[in-house]
C-alpha cells in the first residue's frame, strides 16, 4: 500500500439480513488510513461505527466491497489467519473494558503475549512497561473487580498496546468513564500513538474524545458524510 | 503449551467454583470406587468362605453325582480311584460320602443329605474334629440354620432313617454334638455331618465316597477313572455369576447416576460457558482461534476432573482404607437373603484397575461434557460472542 496506508476500504457495504427485510449498516464506504493516524468515527447511534470497526478488525466480514488491513483482504481471510492478524497486529479496546475476570491485571495484560508465544523474560518486561504507560504498575496483582472503571479501561489499553500493534481499534472507550478519566485515557493513548506510531481508530459520541482527534469521519446511515481534520489536527505529529 | 497454562489459570482464578466442582465430582469418584470395592470384597469374601468350608483346592466328583439332584445320590458313590486314594492316604485330600436320608425331629419329617467326613481331615475348615467324641449314639454335627429349622440343640438326640447300598431302610439315633455357626449356607441347610467311617458302615459302602476334596494347593491328578475334576473356576462359577449379575445391576445404576451427574455437569458447563461468552468473544478478538477456545474450555473441564481426583484422594483414601480395615456391618441375616454365603461384616477391596478405571471414566465424562458446550460456543461469531452479557 502506498504512503504507509494500513487500512483501505473500497465500497465497503454491510447488510444484515433481518427476516424479510434487511438492514444496510454500511453503504459503499471507501476510506484509507495511514500509519500513526489518530482518527475517529462519529455519527448518530446506528450509523454503522461499530460495524465498521468490527470489519476492519477482521471480527466480521463485508457483504460487498473490499477491506484491506495490513495487506490482508478481510473478506477472504481464513478464520485462523484472521485470528493471527488480530493477535499480532491489532489491539481492541471496548466500551465495557472486557477484562478477563479470573485473571489479575498482570495476567490480563500478559494474555496477548502468551498467545504470541513470547519468551517469559521478554513477556515480563513488556507487561511491566505497558503497565507503566498506563500508571498501573502498582496494581499488577489486583483483579478486575477490584478496579475502578478508569483503572479497568487503562488495563484494557495496556492489554491492547502491550504487543506494540500497528493498529488499535477502540469502540466508545470513554462511554463508561467520567470526564477526568476520559481525558487521562486519551492522553495515555496519545502518548502511545506518539511513541510507538500505533494507528488509533475510535468510534465515539463523546465530545472529549472528538476534541483529541486529528481526523474526524462522520457516518450517517452507513455512509461517509464527512471526512475532515479533527480539532487536534494542528498539533505536531 | 499455552492452553494448559491458561486453563490452569482459569481454574485457579475461579476459586470457590473450582472447589465446589471438586467436592461434588470427588464424591462421585469415591462413591463409585467404594461401591465397586464392596462388590469386589464381597466376591473375595464369598469365594474364600466357600473355599474354606466346602471347595478346598477343588473337588473330584464320582461320575453320577449331581449336587442339584438328590436322586442321583442313590448311585453316586464309589471307591476313589487309585490316584485319589494315594492323595487321601497322604492326607492331602478328604473323601466325603453323601447319602440321602430323613430326620425325624420332634415327630417332623425332614429330608436331609447325610454327609460323612473324616474327623481328622485338614482340607476344610469347619469343626469336624468334634465328630470323634464317643458317646452312646452317633455323633452328628449340624449348622445353626439347620439347627433352627429342625429345632435341634447340642445334646439332642434325633432319629435318622436312610437306605443302604442294597436299598434297605434302616434307622438310628444321632446325637447332636455341636451346632456350628458358619457363613457357608451350603454346608448347613438341609444336611447333617457324621463321621465318615460310621456313615460308610451304615450305608454298607466301605471305602466309598461321593466327592473328594483336594488340598488348597494341590493340583489335579493325571487321571482318575470314574471321577471328574471340578476346579474352583467351575465350583465358584454359580456364585460368581450371581455376584456378576448383581455387579452388572449395580453398574446399570452407576451408569444412570453418572449420566445424571454428567447432565448436571453439562448444564453447569453450558451455563458457565454461556455466561462467559463475552469473555470468549474478547479472547477471540485478541486472536484466540476457535480450536483454541475449544481446547481451553475442554482442558479446563478435564482439569476439574484431575482436581476432583486429588480432592477425592485426600479425603477418600483414608476413608476407604478405614472401611477396608474395619469392614462394613451388613446386619444380621442379610447374608441369607442374598441366597449365598456371606458374613455379617463386609470388607471392601479395591484394585488398582478399579481405581484407575473409575478415574479414567470420570475424567472421560467430564472432558466430553466440557467439550460439547465449548464446541458449541466456539461456533459463535466473535461479534456475537462479544455482544454477550454486558458488564
Ligand atoms: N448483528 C446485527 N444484526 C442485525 N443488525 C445489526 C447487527 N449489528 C448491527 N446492526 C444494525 O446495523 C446498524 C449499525 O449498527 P452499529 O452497531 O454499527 O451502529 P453504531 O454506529 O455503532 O451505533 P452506536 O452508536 O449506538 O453504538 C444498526 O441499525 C444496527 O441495528
Ligand atoms: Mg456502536
Amino acid at each position: 500500500m502506498e504512503n504507509g496506508a494500513i487500512i483501505r476500504t473500497t465500497d465497503l457495504t454491510k447488510i444484515y439480513p433481518m427476516g424479510e427485510q434487511s438492514i444496510t449498516a454500511l453503504k459503499d464506504v471507501s476510506l484509507t488510513f495511514g500509519r500513526g493516524e489518530f482518527a475517529g468515527l462519529v455519527g448518530p447511534s446506528g450509523s454503522g461505527k461499530t460495524t465498521l470497526l468490527n470489519i476492519v478488525g477482521s471480527l466480521d466480514v463485508p457483504s460487498r466491497g473490499s477491506v484491506e488491513v495490513l495487506g490482508h483482504k478481510v473478506e477472504t481471510l481464513p478464520h485462523k489467519k484472521a485470528a493471527e492478524l488480530r493477535n499480532r497486529h491489532i489491539g481492541f479496546i471496548f466500551q465495557t473494558f472486557n477484562l478477563l475476570p479470573v485473571y489479575t491485571v498482570y495476567e490480563n495484560v500478559e494474555f496477548p503475549l502468551l498467545l504470541l508465544g513470547m519468551p517469559a523474560a521478554a513477556r515480563r518486561k513488556a507487561v511491566l512497561a505497558a503497565l507503566d504507560w498506563v500508571h498501573l504498575a502498582d496494581r499488577a496483582k489486583s483483579r478486575p473487580n477490584q478496579l475502578s472503571g478508569g483503572q479497568s479501561q487503562r488495563v484494557a489499553i495496556a492489554r491492547a498496546v502491550v504487543k506494540k500493534p500497528e493498529l488499535v481499534l477502540a469502540d466508545e472507550p470513554t462511554a463508561n468513564l467520567d470526564a477526568e478519566n476520559s481525558h487521562h485515557i486519551l492522553r495515555t493513548m496519545e502518548d502511545i500513538n506518539r511513541e510507538i506510531k500505533t494507528t488509533f481508530l475510535f468510534s465515539t459520541h463523546d465530545d472529549k474524545v472528538i476534541g483529541h482527534l486529528r481526523r474526524k469521519i462522520t457516518l450517517v446511515d452507513g455512509r461517509v458524510a464527512k471526512d475532515e481534520p479533527g480539532a487536534a489536527a494542528k498539533e505536531a505529529r | 503449551m499455552i492452553i494448559p497454562k491458561l486453563a490452569l489459570r482459569n481454574m485457579l482464578g475461579a476459586g470457590a467454583k473450582t472447589w465446589l466442582n471438586g467436592a461434588v465430582l470427588s464424591m462421585a469418584f469415591v462413591t463409585i470406587i467404594f461401591a465397586q470395592g464392596l462388590y469386589r470384597g464381597f466376591d473375595a469374601e464369598v469365594s474364600k468362605t466357600l473355599i474354606d468350608a466346602e471347595y478346598g483346592g477343588g473337588q473330584y466328583w464320582v461320575e453320577d453325582y449331581d449336587p442339584y439332584d438328590p436322586f442321583t445320590l442313590q448311585d453316586a458313590h464309589a471307591v476313589p480311584a487309585p490316584p485319589l486314594r494315594a492323595l487321601i492316604d497322604a492326607g492331602r485330600a478328604a473323601p466325603i460320602l453323601i447319602v440321602q436320608g430323613t430326620l425325624y425331629p420332634a415327630g417332623r419329617v425332614l429330608p436331609v443329605a447325610i454327609k460323612g467326613i473324616d474327623p481328622a481331615q485338614r482340607q476344610l475348615s469347619f469343626p469336624t474334629n468334634v465328630l470323634t467324641a464317643s458317646g452312646d449314639g452317633i455323633p452328628a454335627l449340624i449348622g445353626s440354620r439347620m439347627a433352627k429349622s429342625a429345632g435341634l440343640a447340642v445334646g439332642d438326640t434325633v432319629t435318622v432313617r436312610w437306605r443302604d447300598v442294597r436299598g434297605a431302610f434302616d434307622a438310628k439315633d444321632l446325637e447332636i454334638v455341636q451346632v456350628m455357626t458358619t457363613t457357608a449356607q451350603t454346608i448347613d441347610e438341609g444336611q447333617v455331618w457324621l463321621p465318615l467311617a460310621t456313615l460308610r458302615e451304615m450305608a454298607a459302602m466301605p471305602g466309598e465316597a461321593t466327592i473328594v476334596v483336594l488340598d488348597r494347593d494341590a493340583s489335579p491328578v493325571a487321571a482318575a477313572a470314574g471321577w471328574s475334576f471340578q476346579g474352583l473356576d467351575v465350583l465358584l462359577k454359580d456364585i460368581k455369576d450371581i455376584i456378576k449379575g448383581k455387579t452388572i445391576g449395580a453398574s446399570v445404576l452407576y451408569a444412570i447416576l453418572l449420566f445424571l451427574a454428567a447432565l448436571a455437569i453439562l448444564n453447569t458447563q453450558l451455563l458457565s460457558i454461556w455466561r462467559r461468552r463475552k469473555e470468549i468473544g474478547t479472547m477471540m478478538a485478541m486472536g484466540v482461534t476457535r480450536g483454541r477456545v475449544i481446547g481451553l474450555f475442554t482442558f479446563e473441564g478435564a482439569l476439574n476432573a484431575v482436581f476432583a481426583a486429588v480432592v477425592g484422594a485426600v479425603w477418600g483414601i483414608p476413608l476407604l482404607a478405614y472401611l477396608a480395615v474395619r469392614g462394613l456391618s451388613m446386619g444380621a441375616n442379610q447374608g441369607d437373603s442374598f441366597g449365598i454365603a456371606m458374613s455379617d461384616t463386609m470388607y471392601p477391596s479395591y484394585s488398582a484397575g478399579l481405581v484407575a478405571g473409575t478415574t479414567l471414566l470420570v475424567f472421560l465424562i467430564t472432558t466430553i461434557v466440557s467439550y460439547l458446550p465449548a464446541r458449541k460456543i466456539s461456533k459463535l461469531k466473535p461479534t456475537e460472542a462479544l455482544q454477550g452479557r454486558r458488564a
